[in-house]
């Protein structure tokens, strides 16, 4: 698998950390629900996802890739701070 | 079953051998899903058909079906590296994988099946100070739990296995977790042998019968749709490991789960060089040797979420970087195949087996890279939780609410209960 770094351009999966998917955090007082279903409650789906890697051996940016679970084919990937 | 005509024994090998091996019929039937069932249960690896098996065998519950898309031995159950242990040290996970040993030393008899089970020991080789004194202290929970462990020196484990690098700059090894009772199984067996032991007891076992659907009313499961057709049924089991998340989103469910690919490898044929089971924690590898004589060995996840059965090269070349480091005799085996399988990863690195929001439907899952040793007690576990409606006391830790309430969370490795860390 191969990423495209918004900054560095293609570079090997190894590069990255893999943090998982890309959610939105919830408010702090949101409740307990809310908090469960970011930190632990997946789609976890079989098919277009999106995810977050962090350019490790890189520019360490956070970038939120979108890419298939079924043929590791990537789509599309930006910033994660633009998101 | 008389010796000579359905059971195994030797004598009848004997027999057949001599008669042209004329005999031996299929070891289940394939019969037409009727329209209703008592139990359904969703998934044909080695946890759907030991769950079966033990649902007819110790409740006497037949009226019963498992359902799986595929084959019987095509998922994880055919594709596991058949280490068998019990050298957990949690509550929770503790007293259930020791059940679960126990029940491995009794499984050939009571399948009257041989499913290989070869006790030759593991050693959890460990490399520096801190990481001896985690082990003599997981070492210690493993004997206070009732099972085996003698911590090993660095001599101690050269009696053992003379053909380690021993003075690796990097990770030197400095001794072992000996866990003699722990070791392998031949993987199809095991699913062979519970569905056997299911089928002889009048389950049916459905194969080619994909679940799309769970019907449910009024916060009650009423059956299932299939690409086979409709069954209706009182109380249905989903266990289908890789598939967790898709499965319970039939039923409107969200999982503590995200589904990652683990690889393995094997080589050609050798003669028997590697007797016991080998880990190199520190390395990211482990291996052992099966009957046929292939080495069999993996390492770590790829750890990104997929459901693609293959991974990526990175991994490749890391696990046989990590192979070569820890015994490089090994350096000239050629490669046959590799595979990869998808895990049913949750957050502490624990399993689930427990009861849904909805009446009627129960889950077991969340079996991560280690639920070949689990077999036979999360059958045994999960079929008493669908016929009692109460957890088998083995397995009242591996709740699903323990992710929201933060008690009773399962980490063994301690590195956080978050996605993505085990
Ligand atoms: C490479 C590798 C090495 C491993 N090594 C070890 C090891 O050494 N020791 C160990 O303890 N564990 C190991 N494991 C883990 C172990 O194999 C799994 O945890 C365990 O097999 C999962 O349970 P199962 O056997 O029921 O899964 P599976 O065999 O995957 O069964 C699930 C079944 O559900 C079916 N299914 C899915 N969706 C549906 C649907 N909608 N309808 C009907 N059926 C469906 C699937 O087709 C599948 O047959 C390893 C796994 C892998 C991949
Ligand atoms: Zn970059």
């Amino acid at each position: 698998m191969r990423i495209k770094c918004p900054i560095c351009g293609e570079r090997d999966h190894r590069e990255f950390y893999y943090r998982g998917a890309a959610l939105t955090r919830p408010d702090p007082d949101a409740g307990e629900g809310a908090w469960d279903d970011y930190v632990y409650l997946r789609d976890n789906p079989a098919g277009e996802t999106r995810d977050l890697w962090y350019h490790a051996a890189g520019c360490s940016a956070w970038v939120v890739v979108t890419r298939n679970t079924l043929t590791h084919a990537v789509s599309s990937t930006e910033l994660a701070e633009k998101t | 079953m008389g010796l000579l005509s359905k059971g195994f024994s030797g004598l009848r090998v004997l027999k057949e051998g001599l008669t042209g091996n004329t005999g031996w019929t299929p070891h289940w039937r394939d019969p037409e899903p009727k329209a209703e069932y008592d139990i359904l249960i969703i998934g044909g690896g080695g946890h759907g058909l030991a769950t079966a098996h033990y649902l007819a065998s110790v409740h006497g519950l037949t009226n019963v079906a498992v359902l799986e898309k595929g084959y019987i031995g095509g998922g994880n159950i055919g594709r596991n590296t058949t280490i068998v242990r019990a050298n957990y040290f949690l509550p929770g996970n503790s007293e259930f994988y020791s059940h679960s040993l126990k029940l491995w030393e009794g499984l050939e008899q009571d399948l009257n099946y041989n499913v290989m089970h070869s006790q030759r020991g593991i050693f959890n080789l460990f490399h520096s100070d801190g990481q001896r004194d985690a082990f003599a202290r997981r070492g210690n929970a493993m004997i206070n739990q009732g099972d085996d462990a003698i911590l090993l020196d660095r001599d101690g484990v050269r009696k053992h296995l003379p053909y380690l690098d021993y003075d690796n700059v990097r990770f030197p090894v400095y001794g072992a977790l000996y866990h003699p009772r722990g070791g392998t199984a031949r993987h199809d067996a095991v699913a062979w042998g519970y569905a056997r032991g299911a089928d002889s007891r009048g389950v049916d076992i459905l194969q080619n019968c994909e679940v799309t659907g769970i019907d449910i009313e009024g916060g009650v499961v009423k059956g299932v749709q299939t690409t086979r057709g409709a069954i209706r049924a009182k109380k249905v089991g989903i266990v289908v490991a890789g598939r967790s998340g898709q499965v319970a989103a039939m039923a409107g469910m969200r999982l503590p789960i995200e589904s990652h690919v683990l690889q393995a490898f094997v080589t050609e044929g050798l003669k028997p060089v590697i007797d016991n089971v080998v880990t190199f924690g520190m390395g990211h590898f482990y291996i052992s040797q099966s009957d046929k004589g292939g080495l069999v060995f993996g390492g770590d996840l790829d750890s990104y979420a997929t459901y693609a059965a293959r991974g990526n090269l990175p991994t490749v070349e890391h696990v046989m970087e990590a192979g070569m480091t820890l015994m490089p005799m090994i350096g000239k085996a050629k490669i046959l195949r590799s595979w990869g399988g998808i895990m049913d990863m949750t957050p502490d690195g624990s399993p689930i087996i427990d009861k849904t929001g909805i009446d009627g439907l129960y889950i077991d899952c969340g079996w991560c890279y280690g639920g070949f040793k689990a077999v036979p007690a999360s059958g045994h576990c999960f079929a008493h939780l669908i016929a009692t409606d109460r957890p088998h006391e083995a397995a009242t830790g591996l709740r699903m609410d323990r992710f929201r309430t933060g008690y009773g969370i399962m980490d063994e490795e301690g590195t956080g209960s978050q996605h993505n860390l085990h």
